[in-house]
C-alpha cells in the first residue's frame, strides 16, 4: 500500500479516536489540559513505534513459523507491558526533563487500546516493516491532532451555559461526534 | 447481593463509570453484536475475577499487574478461538475488539480494585454484576442506534448456523424520517452515547434531588 496514503489515512480517514475508537480513555479523561495532551502524544508516539517494530518481528519471525499465531494476544500484551516499563526506566535515566513532562501518562499506556490496537491492525493487514512504522507514525500523529484540538475546544465549552445533565462527559462526546462528522467527509 | 446489583445500576460501567468505551462505541451497530460482545466480556470478567481472587495471596507485589494481565489474556484468547471457530462472520464483524477486551479498563479495574482484595464468592458475584451491567448497557445503546438508524432489530443473524433461528425485525413503519443512517457511523455512535449518558445523568440527578 502506498506509504503516503497510509500516513494521511492514519491522520484523517482511519483516525484512531474518531473512527476506530481506540485510546478513548485519556481522550475523555485528561483532554482539558493542553500540556497533558502534549505529554500523552509524545509518550504514545514513542511507545507505539517501538512496540510495533518489536511485535512485527515477533509475529512474522517467531509466531508464524512455529504455527502459534493464536498466542498473538498474549504475546503482544506482555511485550507492550514490559516495553512500557523499559521505556519509562530509560527515559527516567537519560532524559529526566522529558520524564517530568510525561508524568503519569507513560505507565498508563499499558492499558491503552491504541497501542494494542495498532499492533493487531498491523498484523491483521500483513504490513511490511516500513508500512508498520509509517502506520504507527501516522496514527499517533492523528491522535495528537485530535486530542490537541479537543483540549482547546473543551477549555472553551467549560465556560458556556451547559445543562446540568450534560456537564462533563456527555457534552464532550457530542463535541467529539461533531468532529467525527467533519473528519468523515474524507471517507470514500 | 449488593455486590451483584451495584454493577448494574449504581456503578454501571458504561454510563456512570465511563470505563471500557472503546468496544461500546465500535460494536453497537446491531443488537446481536452487542449481545455477543457483552457476553464475551462477562465470560472473561467472571473467570478472571475468580482466578485473581484465588491466587491473590500467592502473588508477590511487584509482579501483580503482569500476572493479572496474563490471566486475562488467556481467557480472552479462549473466547477469541471459540468465536473464530463457531461463528466466523461474527468474529470478522467484531474484528480487533475481541482481543482488545484484554486492555478493557473494566476487567483490569475490577481485578486490581476488587478481586485482589475480596473473597472468591464476592468476586464472582462482582464479575456477574458488572458483566450484566455492561451487556445491558450495550443492548440499550445498540437498540437505540439500530432502531433509529436502520429500522430493524437484529437479534440473531450470524448465529443462525448454531441456533437455527433468524430474528430480524422491522420496527417502525416506512416513513421519510427514519432510518437516520448517521447513527450507524462512528459520529452517530459518539452522539448516541452522549445523549443516553445525559439522559441517565438527568434521572440520577433528579433522584438525588428528591432524597
Amino acid at each position: 500500500m502506498n506509504l503516503f496514503t497510509l500516513l494521511i489515512s492514519g491522520i484523517i480517514v482511519n483516525n484512531f479516536i474518531l473512527t476506530k475508537f481506540l485510546g478513548l480513555c485519556p481522550f475523555l479523561g485528561v483532554s482539558d489540559d493542553e500540556r497533558g495532551t502534549i505529554g500523552i502524544s509524545i509518550s504514545l508516539t514513542i511507545v507505539m513505534v517501538l512496540t510495533n517494530i518489536i511485535t512485527y518481528f515477533l509475529y512474522n519471525y517467531v509466531l508464524i513459523p512455529l504455527n502459534i499465531e493464536y498466542l498473538r494476544t498474549i504475546i503482544f500484551i506482555l511485550v507492550i507491558a514490559s516495553l512500557v516499563q523499559l521505556i519509562e526506566m530509560v527515559i527516567n535515566h537519560y532524559f529526566p526533563k522529558l520524564h517530568q513532562l510525561l508524568g503519569i501518562y507513560l505507565p498508563l499506556l499499558t492499558t491503552n487500546c491504541a497501542i494494542l490496537g495498532a499492533a493487531l491492525l498491523s498484523s491483521n493487514n500483513n504490513y511490511s516493516l516500513i508500512e508498520t512504522i509509517v502506520f504507527s507514525i501516522g496514527s499517533s500523529l492523528g491522535y495528537f491532532i485530535v486530542i490537541y484540538l479537543f483540549a482547546n475546544i473543551r477549555e472553551r465549552t467549560q465556560h458556556s451555559p451547559i445543562p446540568v445533565a450534560f456537564k462533563g462527559i456527555p457534552i464532550a462526546l457530542i463535541t467529539a461526534s461533531i468532529m467525527s462528522l467533519l473528519f468523515m467527509r474524507y471517507v470514500g | 447481593m449488593k455486590d451483584l446489583v451495584k454493577g448494574i445500576i449504581n456503578e454501571n460501567p458504561v454510563f456512570v463509570l465511563m470505563l471500557g468505551i472503546c468496544p461500546t462505541l465500535a460494536v453497537t451497530t446491531t443488537v446481536e453484536n452487542a449481545i455477543v460482545m457483552g457476553l464475551s466480556l462477562m465470560f472473561v470478567l467472571i473467570f478472571s475475577n475468580f482466578l485473581v481472587s484465588l491466587i491473590k495471596n500467592f502473588v508477590p507485589e511487584q509482579i501483580k499487574i503482569p500476572t493479572y494481565i496474563l490471566i486475562i489474556a488467556t481467557f480472552v484468547t479462549m473466547v477469541e478461538l471459540l468465536l473464530k471457530a463457531y461463528v466466523k462472520d461474527l468474529y470478522d464483524t467484531l474484528g480487533i475488539y475481541i482481543p482488545l477486551i484484554v486492555v478493557n479498563c473494566i476487567i483490569l479495574g475490577r481485578a486490581l480494585g476488587f478481586a485482589s482484595k475480596e473473597k472468591v464468592f464476592s468476586s464472582i458475584l462482582d464479575g456477574i454484576g458488572f458483566g450484566l451491567g455492561f451487556t445491558l448497557s450495550l443492548i440499550v445503546l445498540s437498540a437505540m442506534r439500530e432502531i433509529f438508524g436502520n429500522n430493524t432489530i437484529t437479534i440473531m443473524d450470524s448465529l443462525t448456523k448454531i441456533t437455527g433461528y433468524q430474528m430480524i425485525y422491522k420496527v417502525l413503519p416506512n416513513n421519510n424520517i427514519f432510518p437516520i443512517n448517521i447513527l450507524l457511523k462512528p459520529a452517530g455512535a459518539l452522539l448516541s452515547l452522549g445523549l443516553l449518558t445525559a439522559f441517565f445523568n438527568s434521572i440520577r440527578l433528579r433522584k438525588e434531588d428528591n432524597q
